[in-house]
């Protein structure tokens, strides 16, 4: 095995008070000749802060956020920063950006922002970006090439001319499984702003591409699913290693095709079943993954989370944290070239919650 | 006279008897239906009773149904001690994270929301008491 844990506890006095003093946080590291380009970072997700009136929003998904917060506060080493993964909002409304920037503001590290189709079809993005800032944006960091994404753009048709409000327009694609929705996309001109702001990068930078929806094809029915990954893909396919992470899907995936490695990450708020779960629509969920554990739904927080990342050589290792769920880690492995579950990879090993029918 | 009365009485009888046309089974059918889709349209929040109190959809955790497994029901739930049917894991689901009140078993919104959910598991077999 060519990597080590280190495992630090949150003991720390004053740290972390109260019930945080006995969060099992540890960090994954791998030792690599290279450490140069060695350092970590959170992501947060799909928390789908939900309005109800007044001041009022669902206090479940308000508590995943912030004791994901909370936690983020915690991470020794600090992380050098922090993603927000898409779908802050539920139904995009000022009242749920606001109250959700809100929450993240008690974060004590820098975070960039990706866009969630629940923050983007009310207004197309416009209040969010008053917030948060441009849709699509590059940044490096420490040797590594950061590139986000809007991944869940669709159709011009779909978005301009079906429906007769924008309410409207944000309801229909905010029921992940109403047929009335329509596929995600980067779409042609944000695929050519990709292209361009690859042309300076060398081929041998390590890149991270951030997207809410997963560039590969799982599950068309939940839009799982980018209309255009293949061609995404294409313009990725010249560097040598590329790291996908996207939002969206609630719950565990990873897969690898040609150079590029993906990982989900967690949501906050709530776990969505497998898609293999819903027998009546074929899916193709990545062969690598090994599921999370079914959802416990008398613990409201069980099969929700969020993670943290090591960036080692290049390449991704995620931690999840999952509370009142042991942790899982999802690492490159150098020597099979592909991300594998650290412990339940070998079918052996794993567990009935890990079946989901 | 007897005898005629009572032939006629068999008669009527047998014309009272189960049997049924194409389409009385399409008739019966569509009622079926059409309670499903009511189902999903309280499943999805759309329909104009709400279950809940926080405009929290029980599509939400479950699209297309998915991961409701009523074709596993009754089963043992460890979290209430007991073996369940499934319109108790509903209720379940109604008071917590939709924070609503319980619905009578038998009343039409329950109805609904089970024959929507058995409706997204057409053709799974039936497997009472899996976990």
């Amino acid at each position: 095995m060519s990597f080590k844990f280190s495992r630090r506890e949150f003991g720390k006095a004053g740290l972390a008070a109260g019930a945080l003093a006995t969060l099992p946080i540890s960090l994954v590291r791998l030792a690599f000749a290279d450490s140069a380009q060695d350092f970590t970072f959170a992501y947060i997700s799909d928390s789908h802060i939900q309005h109800i009136k007044g001041k009022e929003f669902v206090r479940n998904w308000d508590q995943g956020l912030k004791r994901a917060v909370a936690e983020c506060n915690l991470l020794l080493p600090k992380p050098d920063f922090v993603i927000y993964g898409g779908d802050l909002a539920q139904l995009g409304t000022k009242p749920e950006l606001d109250h959700g920037a809100e929450i993240m503001s008690a974060c004590k590290h820098k975070v960039h922002y990706v866009m969630g189709e629940h923050d983007y079809y009310l207004d197309l993005g416009e209040y969010w970006s008053k917030l948060f800032g441009p849709h699509t944006y590059s940044f490096d960091h420490k040797g590594v090439h950061f590139v986000v994404l809007n991944s869940i753009l669709t159709t011009d048709e779909w978005t301009f001319k079906r429906w007769p409000t924008a309410k409207q327009r944000m309801d229909e694609m905010a029921g992940l499984d109403n047929p009335n929705g329509s596929p995600f996309m980067v779409g042609e001109k944000q695929r050519e702003w990709l292209k361009k702001d690859l042309e300076k990068v060398d081929k041998n930078t390590p890149l991270v591409v951030l997207s809410h929806s997963p560039l590969q094809k799982i599950f068309k029915n939940w839009n799982f699913w980018t209309d255009d990954a293949e061609q995404v893909q294409a313009i990725l396919k010249p560097f040598k290693k590329v790291n996908v992470l996207y939002g969206h899907v609630h719950q565990i995936q990873y897969n690898k095709i040609g150079n590029i490695a993906f990982n989900s990450v967690m949501a906050t708020a709530w776990p969505w079943p497998y898609p293999q779960s819903y027998a009546l629509a074929e899916s193709h969920l990545p062969v690598l993954t090994v599921p999370m554990n079914r959802a416990d739904p008398f613990f409201e927080r069980d099969a929700t989370g969020w993670q943290f990342i090591g960036m080692n050589s290049g390449r991704v290792n995620a931690t999840f944290q999952l509370p009142d769920n042991d942790t899982r880690k999802v690492a490159y492995n150098t020597k099979t070239d592909k991300p594998e579950d650290v412990s339940f990879q070998d079918p052996a090993k794993r567990i009935p919650p890990q079946n989901h029918y | 006279m007897k005898w005629i009365l009572a032939s006629l009485m068999f008669a009527a009888l047998s014309s009272q008897a189960d049997t049924f046309s194409k389409e009385d089974v399409a008739r019966w059918q569509g009622e079926y239906d059409s309670v499903a889709k009511y189902g999903r349209t309280l499943w999805t929040n759309s329909a104009k009773i709400k279950l809940g109190t926080n405009g929290v959809a029980c599509a939400q955790c479950h699209p297309n149904g998915a991961n409701s497994h009523p074709e596993t029901y009754p089963k043992f739930q460890k979290q209430l001690g007991k073996v369940t049917q499934f319109w108790e894991m509903v209720n379940w689901c109604i008071r917590n994270p939709l924070q609503g009140k319980d619905l009578q078993p038998g009343s039409k919104e329950m109805t609904a929301l089970i024959a929507y959910a058995v409706s997204e598991r057409k053709g799974v077999k039936l497997e009472p008491g899996k976990h």
